[in-house]
């Protein structure tokens, strides 16, 4: 085992161990499964509970891995004099957070899944959601590291965690809207394909919606959209852009702290 | 003039066919029998020695035949399912004559053209034409009915292998006729599943209509018709009705119609006409309405489908009442400047959120059924990919404590808090 | 053993260190002394690696440590503030840096030592500040390094265990091992340095025994010596500034 896998390991007991983690995985455990015990339609719960992974791992992961990164700040001054190379010790630290984050989602969702035992096309679309909520959680858990990093305030750099959140989860999507309402003359399916995949949280919604909702969906122009994300090549396209969104900012971070002085 | 013409046809008709029928009575009608190792070999031949009202026993074999002219009264019978096989080489048979049947054949292989409308079975004039229990494969048109009246075309099993519009036909095609039975066919793989055009008082009646490339039932000035226990599955572009009035519609499965353009049903300037009881389930729109007035729509069933039910145009004097919409991301979806007196009255909506305090089965405060985004998406079409988003849902609850963009009078003031029940 | 050569270092605008030289050898404990912000923490962790300097190079056993993280191997360190994983527990601490090391550890004979014995189990986050500062001690000492560099270590400690401590470290520098010591608290440089430097303004003011530190200043103890210094260098800079103006 390099240290790598060690530091990863541990931080991953850490916050694996804190009730919170344990809080994570039960909320979603409770809320899928009344959503799925409730409706007794698999689909209208899985569009419920995609709303509320959409609105909440954004969240959760960010405001965890700030609060992470700056109350570990003093631990990561001890495990920077033991002989461990640098990376190894930020990669190991997100690593460990956003895996014990992951965990706690799809253990909540798997649970359920288990407790209803769904058909081989629910377990699909249960699948797809828990991988488009571990993809969220890698990114914006590497988004707030990223923010910790370049900020020493902690108030700003939660601050400023908290705008990228907002941006993506609302704010973009009212650009977005305007954008639209400007240029409705204009052919604007392409670009508008291009402009979500400029924000991971648009991007999971419609991947998800894709294979739920393809009634409405398919509809009027939607088979634009279909066309291009409804196919392997656009699937492809899609999971490559939320994998640049992970390691665009981790990349980034761990540039940052390579020569950062602490 | 026109009258006393009018009159002397038809007691000369009525001489005719008495005359005929004593003619029946003292020579008695012949069976010609029809095989690959008989005397009479092919059809044609048989068709030629037949007398009016003789019957046609064909054999089974495969008969390489195409284009048989019928032009008297006569009995064509399949027995042990014969293959005509017209090798794509015109159609197969053409009917210009009263009281035929044709019945229990297989017909296969009718050349695609672009001139003329080759069909398995092509009637023109007459009329009193049965076609029933037959196999219809891979031919342009199926069944074509033109200037006819009285005509049955029961229980037969119509499968095409269109491959584009252009160059396909319909499977069961109606055009200027009158009185005509469509009943327990089977048609798939055309053009249009079953097409009427300027055909009235027709009767459309258990079919299943699916995977056609356009339309699984398509009409146009065709009034006083009734379609009732039909199933549309699946069909490129579900099913499209226009400019026809007194149209009868009960007790439909309208399914799976999904495409960019695809409606349960399509709605084009019917008038007067009741929509009763069917089940609209998982089409891309289940009622789309374009100027379309004064429309009875009671006890249908509308579930999982993107647009439950789209106004467009000046679609007036529409009456919803006691519908289920279950399960549907839009309800009611209208077009930006919408101004109607349709009126909503006892259906149950499952995304109603008011309450029934009295518990009466109706709630107390009035549905809304046209969400803002639908409003939206009317105008701006690809802000479909904000469909679930945050965003949009603040928008949504902004909209509904104050609505400024929903139009006011678009309301079910009684919603049913049950779901609405009836026989069928 | 380390060698100190012209190292600068500056954060932004303020230039925290101007220039440092100096050899540490064998066998001795240096006390690194002078007002808040002279620079002995930024010195500290430079040979920590925790900063990178602008100029000067460090030579840990003849090895140069830039871009160098295995020489860690030979450094003990016991930092100010104790700070750990919330949700492990000391030995699960413990566990995880011998993982790291993979050298030979001895912590078990710290633990009974600082008295760490009923800690074992406990989450870390339950232990009070002084007991974590025990356990840093621990994971100063356990791998037994050529180098313990220890920075303010007396904050937060019992009386008891400052002075187990403070015999450790000398029962370290007589098996010949580098120690390296910030403080504020003046009788601990008496009692335990070999050497004191004295930082003042990014650079060396001082460097020799107490003794001699109180002689050149001629008064009668450390803390007179010291207050003498900074009397001095305040009348300096005020000079310096009169000049420059």
């Amino acid at each position: 085992m390099n240290s790598l896998t060690k530091i990863i390991k541990y931080s991953f007991y850490d916050t694996w161990r804190s009730w919170w983690a344990l809080l994570y995985g039960l909320f979603f455990l409770v809320i899928s499964a009344t959503l799925l015990y409730f409706s007794g339609d698999f689909n209208k719960a899985i569009v419920s509970l995609l709303n509320i992974v959409l609105l909440l791992v954004p969240l959760i992961s960010t405001v965890f891995g700030v609060m992470y990164a700056y109350n570990s700040r003093e631990f990561t001054e001890l495990l920077l004099a033991q002989p461990i190379k640098r990376n190894n010790i930020f990669l190991g630290q997100y690593l460990g957070l956003t895996l014990s984050l992951a965990l706690s989602l799809s253990l909540g969702l798997g649970i359920t899944f288990l407790l209803f035992a769904g058909t081989a096309e629910e377990s699909v679309h249960l699948g797809m959601l828990t991988l488009c909520g571990t993809l969220l959680t890698a990114i914006f858990t590497g988004l707030a590291f990223l923010m910790s990093a370049l900020f020493e305030d902690r108030v700003k750099g939660f601050g400023i965690a908290i705008l990228i959140w907002l941006f993506a989860a609302v704010i973009y999507d009212g650009l977005l809207l305007t954008f639209l309402v400007i240029f409705n003359d204009y052919p604007l399916e392409k670009a508008t394909i291009g402009l979500t995949l400029f924000n991971p949280i648009d991007l999971s919604r419609i991947l998800i919606l894709l294979r739920l909702e393809t009634a409405a969906l398919l509809g009027y122009t939607g088979a634009v959209f279909n066309k291009f994300l409804g196919t392997a090549l656009g699937m492809v396209v899609s999971l490559g852009a939320l994998l640049v969104w992970i390691f665009v900012p981790l990349l980034l971070f761990l540039k940052k702290v390579q020569n950062k002085d602490f | 003039m026109a009258a006393i013409f009018q009159t002397s046809r038809f007691i000369l008709k009525t001489a005719l066919s008495v005359v005929l029928l004593l003619a029946g009575q003292v020579v008695q009608a012949k069976t010609l029998p029809v095989s690959p190792t008989g005397e009479i070999r092919s059809v044609k031949e048989a068709v030629r020695l037949a007398q009016s009202y003789d019957t046609i026993l064909i054999a089974s074999g495969i008969y390489h035949e195409n284009d048989i002219e019928i032009n008297k009264p006569l009995t064509i019978i399949g027995r042990q399912n014969p293959v005509i096989d017209a090798g794509f080489k015109k159609g197969i048979f053409s009917v210009m004559a009263q009281n035929v049947l044709i019945a229990g054949l297989t017909l296969q292989n009718v050349e695609e053209s672009f001139t003329k409308n080759y069909a398995a079975v092509r009637v023109r004039g007459g009329g009193h034409i049965t076609v029933r229990n037959n196999t219809i494969l891979n031919c342009y048109y199926g069944v074509y009915l033109e200037q006819t009246d009285s005509c049955t075309v029961r229980h037969n099993y119509i499968r095409g292998n269109a491959k584009q519009e252009s160059t396909s036909g319909n499977a069961i095609h109606l055009y200027r006729t009158e009185n005509i039975t469509v009943a327990d066919n089977k048609v798939s793989g055309h053009r249009d599943g079953i097409y009427l055009e300027s055909s009235s008082n027709s009767t459309i009646t258990g079919n299943v209509s699916q995977n056609n490339l356009r339309y699984g039932l398509h009409f146009m000035f065709s009034d006083n018709n009734s379609y009732q226990r039909n199933k549309f599955i699946r069909n490129g572009s579900g099913i499209a009705v226009m400019y026809s009035r007194n149209i009868i519609m009960t007790d439909n499965l309208f399914e799976q119609n999904w495409g960019a353009a695809a409606y349960g049903i399509l709605l084009k300037d019917i008038v007067d006409s009741r929509i009763e009881r069917n089940i609209f389930r998982q089409n891309t729109t289940g009622i789309y309405a374009e100027g379309s007035t004064r429309l009875y729509l009671k006890n249908n069933e509308f579930r999982n489908n993107g647009w439950a039910v789209r106004l467009l145009g000046s679609s007036e004097d529409l009456t919803f009442e006691e519908n289920n919409f279950i399960g549907n991301t839009f309800e009611i979806s209208t077009s930006t400047n919408y101004n109607s007196n349709n009126i909503f009255r006892g259906n149950y909506w499952s995304s109603y959120t008011g309450y029934d305090l009295n518990h009466d089965g109706t709630g107390d405060v009035a549905h809304k059924p046209v969400r803002l985004f639908s409003y939206l998406l009317e105008d701006i079409p690809t802000s479909v990919v904000l469909l679930r988003s945050l965003f949009i849902d603040l928008l949504e609850l902004i909209e509904k404590v104050a609505p400024v963009l929903t139009p006011e009078n678009v309301l079910d003031n009684q919603p049913s808090t049950r779901l609405n029940t009836w026989k069928s | 053993m380390i060698e100190i050569k012209n190292i600068t270092k500056a954060f932004g605008k303020l230039q925290v260190l101007k220039g440092i030289d100096i050899n540490l050898e064998k066998g001795k404990i240096y006390a690194f002394l002078g007002p808040n912000g002279s620079g002995k923490t930024t010195l500290i962790k430079t040979i920590l690696g925790l900063n990178q300097p602008d100029n000067g190079e460090i030579l840990i056993q003849n090895e140069n440590i830039k871009n160098n993280w295995q020489y860690k191997s030979c450094i003990g360190y016991m930092p100010q503030i104790a700070r750990f994983p919330e949700n492990l527990n000391m030995m699960e601490l413990l566990g995880m840096t011998r993982d790291i090391r993979k050298t030979a550890s001895d912590e078990e004979k710290y633990i009974s030592y600082f008295n760490l014995e009923g800690a074992r189990d406990k989450k870390l986050k339950n232990l009070s500040g002084g007991t974590k500062q025990k356990v840093n001690a621990v994971l100063a000492f356990m791998f037994n390094p050529d180098i313990l560099i220890f920075d303010e270590p007396s904050v937060g400690l019992d009386p008891v265990a400052h002075l187990k401590l403070k015999d450790l470290m000398r029962e370290e520098r007589d098996n010949g091992k580098t120690i390296l010591l910030t403080t504020h608290i003046l009788s601990e440089v008496e009692e335990l340095a070999d050497e004191v430097i004295f930082l003042l303004d990014g650079k060396i003011y001082f460097q020799g025994t107490v003794q001699n530190l109180v002689q050149t200043q001629n008064e009668s103890n450390l803390e007179r010596a010291i207050a003498q210094l900074l009397l001095q260098t305040e009348k300096k800079s005020k000079k310096l500034s009169f000049q420059a103006a």
